[in-house]
């Protein structure tokens, strides 16, 4: 006899996937990339790369190169802008049923709030994940998501603009992330997403030079999973918002690891560079485990991580959002 | 475009640090169009996260070969593998050169392992052409004889002069240029260095000819998603204006016409 098929649905916001695996942003274009090689409608949610009001021209090159357990890239959020996008690649999107997620990013709060707004009422796109990992150009470059007060005002002004679901995305390059994850539940988030990658460098000794014409970059992959883990473990324990874990995911294990610590989704990243097909392979291995472990849905192992010890939760309440 | 996992048939050490993999490949060595590549996955994904591009060499009957140089860690590990191990590709990969067409004479210039990607233009070719072939030292120059079985002129120039005449490749070019093309309409195909492709591009537009070449770069997903790999193309803007744009080499490249690259 045939076992019925575990639940792999998860709802974020008003927004239902038929399973917790999405992209990760920047990492699977606009979708029509990888269309050649898999079906798209299987993913959970497309999530697209950076969207900005006007093109952005990003980085001069190289990139992006390859370190110990990840890779460092600086494109420099390099991307057609809202006009290109709708253009170029909406209608295309518009004929899956996997819910689209436009990442959003701007230089002032005046520019996120403008993007965010132009998103209502545009079939196709299904919600929006706000990126603040970007500096504040009115603020001497300090990035949105790493100063308390900032974030607070830039996921502010975005809610009021726009009617979609909308995900923010946390910067890891913080003390304590579970704090920016409260200020974005208390700002009217309907989830968080974490993590972004962090900065850093590579440098060629025998030229003495940096590897990245933009000197630093982000690191992401493998080498950033067991960090983003525990982060997403404190941001789960802190809000009430669903979680969405990211950082070196390369199969069903991590992923898996996301959500037993807290996270209701998760999204894979540069995993999708050395395998295209990484998505679907990491949502039949959470089916498998979830068959494996009899659990009847993936709901049902979310956040149930046995530590054996009383943890105290992190500081109480996250301060009213002015 | 797909993903295959291929048995190695053949793995050999050539001259110079270069290897010759030959992969059975029933499904996409038949797609493959001269002047494309396969991205390679590395046998040991645990140390690297990216894949690495290869040009295709040789493609026929659901057999792959590509021709590399041990340069680094990626290529390093390849040059462990046997034959009978498993090796996943992606491709074919990007824009090929252009059909040779009949009413030129094709000018085939590379440097070093530039030689690979442009053995499938001679082969496929409907007339002969001409190959101009650089590098430091005899070790350097790679597949003549797969050239000359094609009846095709080999002209060789090494740095030391090891092999050919001494110098560089556009040495050579140059005096056959000035000497031997006799009004003949030449059409370029190149591979190599950025420094010869600049080159061979300045004399493309010098002469008001066609010529196209096959660039290099670092390369992430090959899939056009992560803009890891782009050049700086012409373009005009909505005023007609000359400006430029990026190009993704993975997938609006790696060939481009000598006209269309911006030089920085
Ligand atoms: C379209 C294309 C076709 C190519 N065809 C051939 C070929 O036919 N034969 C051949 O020997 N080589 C070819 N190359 C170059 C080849 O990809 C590199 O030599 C190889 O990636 C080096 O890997 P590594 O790990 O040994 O070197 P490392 O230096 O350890 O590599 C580190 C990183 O840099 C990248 N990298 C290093 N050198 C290059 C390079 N020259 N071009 C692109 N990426 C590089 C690697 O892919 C890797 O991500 C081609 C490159 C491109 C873009
Ligand atoms: C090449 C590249 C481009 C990226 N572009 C974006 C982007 O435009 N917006 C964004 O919010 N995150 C971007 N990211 C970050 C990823 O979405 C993700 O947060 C990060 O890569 C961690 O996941 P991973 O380790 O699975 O790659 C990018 C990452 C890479 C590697
Ligand atoms: S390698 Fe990713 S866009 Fe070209």
């Amino acid at each position: 006899m045939n076992k019925p098929k575990p639940d792999l649905s998860v709802r974020i916001g008003g927004l239902v996937m038929q399973n917790p695996v999405m992209t990760a942003s920047g990492t699977f274009g606009y979708g029509p990339e990888f269309a050649r090689l898999m079906d798209l409608n299987r993913l959970g949610a497309i999530v697209v790369k950076g969207i900005s009001l006007k093109p952005t021209q990003g980085n001069p090159t190289p990139r992006l190169v390859e370190v110990p357990g990840g890779l460092l890239n600086a494109i420099g959020l390099q991307n057609p802008g809202f006009d290109g996008f709708v253009r170029d690649y909406l209608p295309f999107l518009r004929h899956y049923r996997a819910p689209v997620i436009v990442n959003i990013w701007g230089h002032t709060i005046n520019e996120y709030a403008s993007i965010a707004e132009r998103f209502n009422d545009l079939p196709g796109v299904h919600g929006l994940e706000l990126n603040i990992s970007c500096p504040n150009i009115k603020h001497g470059g300090i990035a949105f998501g790493t100063d308390p007060k900032m974030a607070r005002r830039v996921i502010t002004a975005v809610r009021a603009r726009t009617r979609l679901p909308l995900i923010t995305k946390l910067s890891p390059n913080v003390t304590v992330i579970a704090e920016f994850a409260r200020i974005a539940e208390a700002c009217g988030s309907d989830a968080v997403s974490l993590i972004n990658s962090f900065p850093a460098m590579a440098i060629d000794i025998e030229a003495r030079r940096p590897i990245l014409a933009n000197i630093t970059g982000g690191l992401t992959g493998p080498a950033i999973h067991t960090i983003a883990l525990k982060m997403v473990w404190e941001t789960a324990r802190a809000v009430k918002i669903p979680v969405i874990g990211m950082g070196g995911i390369t199969s069903a294990r991590e992923a898996l690891a996301f959500i037993i610590a807290g996270a209701s989704a998760v999204a894979v990243g540069t995993a999708n560079f050395s395998e295209p097909l990484s998505t679907l392979a990491v949502i039949k291995g959470i089916e498998a485990y979830l068959v494996r472990h009899r659990l009847p849905s993936i709901r049902a192992l979310v956040g149930t991580l046995e530590t054996g010890a009383v943890i105290p939760k992190p500081r109480g309440p996250g301060r009213p959002c002015a | 475009m797909l993903i295959e996992n291929t048995i190695i048939l053949s793995h050999r050490l050539l001259k110079g640090g270069y290897r010759l993999l030959t992969l059975k490949s029933k499904r996409i060595a038949p797609m493959v169009r001269p002047g494309q590549f396969v991205h390679l996955r590395l046998p040991s994904p645990a140390d690297a996260v990216l894949r690495r591009p290869f040009s295709v060499f040789r493609a026929q009957a659901g057999r792959l070969a590509i021709l590399y140089k041990t340069v680094g860690k990626g290529t390093q590990a390849m040059a462990t593998l046997c034959a009978g191990d498993e090796i996943n590709i992606l491709g074919p990969l990007g824009q090929g050169f252009p059909n040779v067409r009949k009413d030129t004479l094709p000018l085939l210039v590379a440097g070093g392992y530039g030689m690979a990607a442009l053995y499938l233009v001679a082969q496929r070719a409907p007339v002969k052409g001409i190959v101009f072939v650089g590098g430091a030292g005899a070790d350097d120059i790679l597949c003549a004889d797969d050239f000359r079985r094609l009846d095709w002129d080999v002209r060789v120039a090494t740095e030391d002069g090891s092999a050919g005449k001494k110098g560089l490749v556009t040495r050579i070019l140059d005096a056959w240029l000035n000497k031997e093309l006799h009004g003949r309409q030449p059409e370029f195909f190149a591979c190599g260095p950025n420094g010869l492709l600049k080159a061979i591009c300045k004399r493309v537009g010098r002469g008001g000819w066609d010529g196209w070449i096959s660039m290099d770069r670092h390369m992430g997903c090959g899939l056009g998603a992560c803009l890891a790999c782009v050049q700086k193309v012409c373009k005009r803007d909505a005023a007609g204006r000359e400006t430029w744009a990026w190009a993704r080499v993975c997938t609006e490249g790696p060939v481009f016409a000598c006209r269309d690259i911006v030089w920085d």
